[in-house]
């Protein structure tokens, strides 16, 4: 891992990006004693409209803590894809849902697809959880933290009664990316 | 009439006090004081809140923690003494142009939680002390330095909004019909939750000289001749009614009050 | 996210940070109204207070709020509000009223970008002057302003105590970036703060709430404890009376602004790293000291000489120790995400000796540290 690990979550408002974001920057922070920050960017709307969240994973201070030469973006909808793919670094990754994002752009960037959202839907059973499908993809495709400690900041931070819920979408994902 | 000390309860230093001779504040702020000592308040207990105009002059002549605030927001105030010391006895004195004006909405909400102050609402049409403007209970027609031509909005029956709005007890009366406005002053201070008492007051130097009533003698006629009491008004029609005082009690109930439900959430989760 | 297991370090938004710690610093009152960027205060309020049996409330409109913890204050509680942009405007009419009365809050405001709505969602420092000058009339002025987690959790702190020492309101001023932005806390700080003991045993006897002659205010008899004295926002005399007597209300109205200006050493509180003969010092506080930061670095790393002054204290303005801080510096860069509120105050405080160029940025993007950078370098 790089001095400092730049992470933008994108796509609309109400898909979980924050929270997603929260729980990655818990999981390097607290369980693996790193410094991390997560902040966000969102528009007046509750559900729709354009939303970004961002972690900042580092061995070191953090004093800037918005991300502008992204290691890793995910997109779950083509236009965060559009919007967003040129802060990527050279060597960063993509992470889209395959099933919103058609369009790749060109470039020396890696991609990793997985059917996020419709693992969500299929083998969850509930939508709502593709935020920790997208979670487990990025583990496993990234090691940015261990998944125990993603799971353990999954239990801390997701409504009471839904932690099991939410650890099987995480482990979906991470199969999703392992699996292949 | 029982005997009241009012010396007692008076910052006798500070008077002569400077409402105008004919206004009806002096007789209102000598009813509170009836229903203060009735009550049994006292200084240790006992917190006076005001605004601004003449109304809120009265928390610099009774002698107890006094609190003259801003414009509108001495109800805003009193939420603050009373839910950081449910102990006291919170009261507020306001006018028309401060509490149904500006302050309009903090009489509405105080209302709708049902806080245990007394709020007393000294109603004289005008805004007396910045010189005679309109305020939002100047009768229709009713001249003012803000309407020369005669006021075009309808006037607020404020008593029967906060009674619609919510609160514990909510009455009328004049400084006329002194010895029921004593009656109600106690009803009112006595009673648990929150309690509002419109109290009609006349101005001559403001109010009765633009609309011709010449001194307070003849202000003091018409709160008689247009009073009726609560039970005689539901036989009138809404227009007998239009430019009558409905005097007596409006809203009387026990419904919870909120420094009881939050002391009860406190309780409960200190609990757990 | 509560109030207990303090010493495990927890992730934190700048604004839950800010209302944790009112809690450890005694506030048991907060009086507020929703309104974005600040509204999780309110929230971890609403959920924190009752459990140590204080009390909030959400009132009718931000003036009411801020009128509410005013009350609060004078019945005994420590109080705070929290608010953004519009709310700030709104609550000045009460924060007039806090400064004249001498009575000692905290009030947060977590700026947004403006005028008038602005952007509500979106960082920007525009409040500055506001925070000194928003209510109308000469009025005392203490500004405190957070640039990270552990700076929000001191300087809330701190700002209680100031308050109750000073008797006035402390403005504790965030910019969405802080009030937003989740990080580690881990306490006890390295400079975890003393909370300011009030003098005991205050002599009911001839108590003379509104004293001018002192060194600090005397300490504030609540309400409802036997001295019945008199609260106005009226110019008043020392026994709190209105008064027309050109004398003592010059007194009063001076013995406001005196007590906070005649302690402005005490008040002053900066953080400085390697101004000792610097060529270049960037000035930058709040969020926009973050990206300061990361600036000042990559210019070190390419050989120049910077060094960096962030005021926790805006407010009275830590003028000697700017000058200090400057000695040797040929040129001054003011970072901020306003037209230039600060960058006349630090020219002033100069001198004009040294030039003063300003990097500012509207438009709800924080400044990013190479474009400071590029300031820095002469660049742009």
């Amino acid at each position: 891992m790089s001095q400092r690990y730049e992470i933008r979550l994108s796509g609309a408002g109400g898909q979980g990006l924050i929270l997603a974001g929260k729980i990655l920057a818990e999981a390097a922070a607290i369980y693996e004693n790193k410094n991390a920050t997560q902040s966000q960017s969102y528009g007046p709307e509750a559900r729709g409209g354009a939303s970004r969240s961002e972690v900042i994973i580092s061995d070191g201070d953090i004093d800037f803590p918005k991300a502008s030469a992204l290691d890793l973006l995910l997109c779950l909808t083509q236009e965060a894809c559009d919007k967003y793919v040129g802060d990527l670094k050279a060597d960063g990754l993509l992470i889209i849902d395959s099933r919103f994002v058609k369009d790749i752009p060109e470039g020396t960037f890696r991609i990793t697809r997985a059917d996020i959202s419709k693992i969500a839907e299929e083998k969850v059973g509930r939508s709502v959880v593709a935020n920790m499908v997208a979670l487990g993809v990025i583990v496993a495709a990234t090691r940015i933290v261990l998944p125990d400690s993603a799971e353990r900041a999954i239990s801390g931070r997701v409504p009471r009664g839904t932690e099991e819920l939410n650890v099987k979408a995480f482990r979906l994902g991470l199969q999703a990316v392992n699996g292949k | 009439m029982e005997r009241v000390d009012y010396d007692k309860y008076l910052r006798t230093s500070r008077i002569p006090h400077i409402w105008c001779p004919g206004c009806g504040h002096g007789i209102a702020m000598k009813s509170i004081l009836r229903a203060v000592d009735h009550a049994g308040w006292t200084k240790e207990n006992t917190v006076w809140v005001s605004g601004i105009g003449c109304s809120g002059r009265i928390t610099g002549y009774v002698d107890f923690n006094t609190l003259h605030t801003t414009h509108g927001r001495a109800i805003a105030f009193a939420t603050g003494i009373k839910l950081a010391n449910p102990k006291l006895n919170v009261v507020v004195v306001t006018g028309d142009g401060d509490g149904t004006a500006i302050g309009g909405n903090h009489l509405i909400h105080a209302a709708r939680r049902n806080l245990d102050i007394t709020v007393v609402l000294l109603n004289n049409n005008i805004y007396g002390m910045t010189g005679g403007q309109c305020s939002p209970t100047t009768p229709q027609g009713a001249k003012a330095t803000t309407a020369p031509y005669g006021n075009m909005e309808r006037p607020f029956d404020i008593a029967g909004v906060v009674a619609a709005c919510g609160g514990n007890f909510v009455a009328r009366g004049t400084v006329y019909h002194v010895n029921e406005l004593e009656k109600l002053m106690r009803q009112a201070f006595l009673k648990h939750g929150f309690s509002f008492i419109e109290v009609m007051s006349p101005c001559p130097t403001a109010f009765g000289r633009r609309n011709k009533m010449k001194n307070a003698i003849v202000m003091m006629e018409d709160l008689k001749e247009r009073s009726v009491s609560v039970k005689k008004a539901k036989d009138l029609t809404d227009e007998e009614r239009e430019d009558k005082i409905v005097n007596g009690v409006l809203l009387d109930r026990d419904k919870a009050e909120y420094t009881d439900l939050y002391r009860q959430l406190i309780e409960q989760l200190r609990g757990s | 996210m509560g109030t207990e297991d303090k010493s495990v370090p927890r992730l934190l938004t700048g604004n839950e940070a800010v209302a944790l710690a009112a809690i450890e610093a005694g506030a048991r009152f907060f009086a507020g109204y929703p309104i974005t960027p600040s509204s999780e205060i309110a929230e971890t309020l609403s959920r924190e207070l009752p459990k140590v049996g204080g009390v909030f409330i959400q009132m009718e409109d931000e003036i009411a709020a801020m009128s509410a913890i005013i009350g609060a204050s004078l019945a005994g509680a420590r109080t705070l509000t929290a608010t953004s942009g519009p709310g700030f405007s709104l609550k000045q009419e009460a924060i007039g009223y806090a400064c004249e009365t001498e009575v000692p809050c905290v009030v947060v405001n977590v700026m947004r970008g403006g005028p008038s709505t602005g952007m509500p969602t979106l960082p920007a420092q525009g409040d500055v002057m506001q925070a000194k000058w928003g209510t109308h009339g000469d009025h005392p002025a203490i500004v405190l302003c957070p640039e990270r987690i552990d700076d929000a959790w001191e300087l809330t702190i701190r700002a209680f105590n100031i308050a109750e020492k000073f008797r006035t309101p402390v403005i504790l001023l965030l910019d969405e970036i802080v009030g937003h932005l989740t990080e580690k806390l881990v306490l006890p700080l390295k400079k975890q703060p003393k909370l300011f003991d009030l003098p005991q045993n205050v002599s009911k006897e001839g108590y003379l709430p509104y004293r001018f002659d002192g060194e600090y205010p005397p300490p504030l008899i609540p309400v409802g404890q036997g001295v019945p004295y008199h609260v106005t926002g009226l110019l008043h005399d020392e026994t709190g009376f209105p008064t027309n007597d050109p004398d003592l209300a010059e007194r009063n109205a001076r013995w406001l602004v005196d007590k906070v200006e005649n302690h402005k050493d005490e008040l002053a509180d900066v953080e400085l790293d390697e101004v000792d003969g610097c060529d270049i010092l960037v000035f930058a506080y709040g969020g926009c000291a973050r990206s300061a930061r990361g600036a000042v670095r990559m210019a070190r790393e390419k050989g120049l000489k910077v060094g960096l002054f962030k005021p926790r204290t805006l407010w009275p303005f830590p003028e000697k120790e700017l000058q200090e801080a400057a000695k040797t510096a040929k040129r001054v860069v003011v970072a901020e995400m306003n037209l230039g509120q600060m960058a006349h105050e630090v020219e002033w405080a100069l001198g004009r000796s040294i030039p003063v160029e300003l990097h500012s940025k509207l438009g709800g993007e924080p400044i990013l540290p190479t474009e400071i950078l590029a300031t820095i370098e002469g660049r742009d």
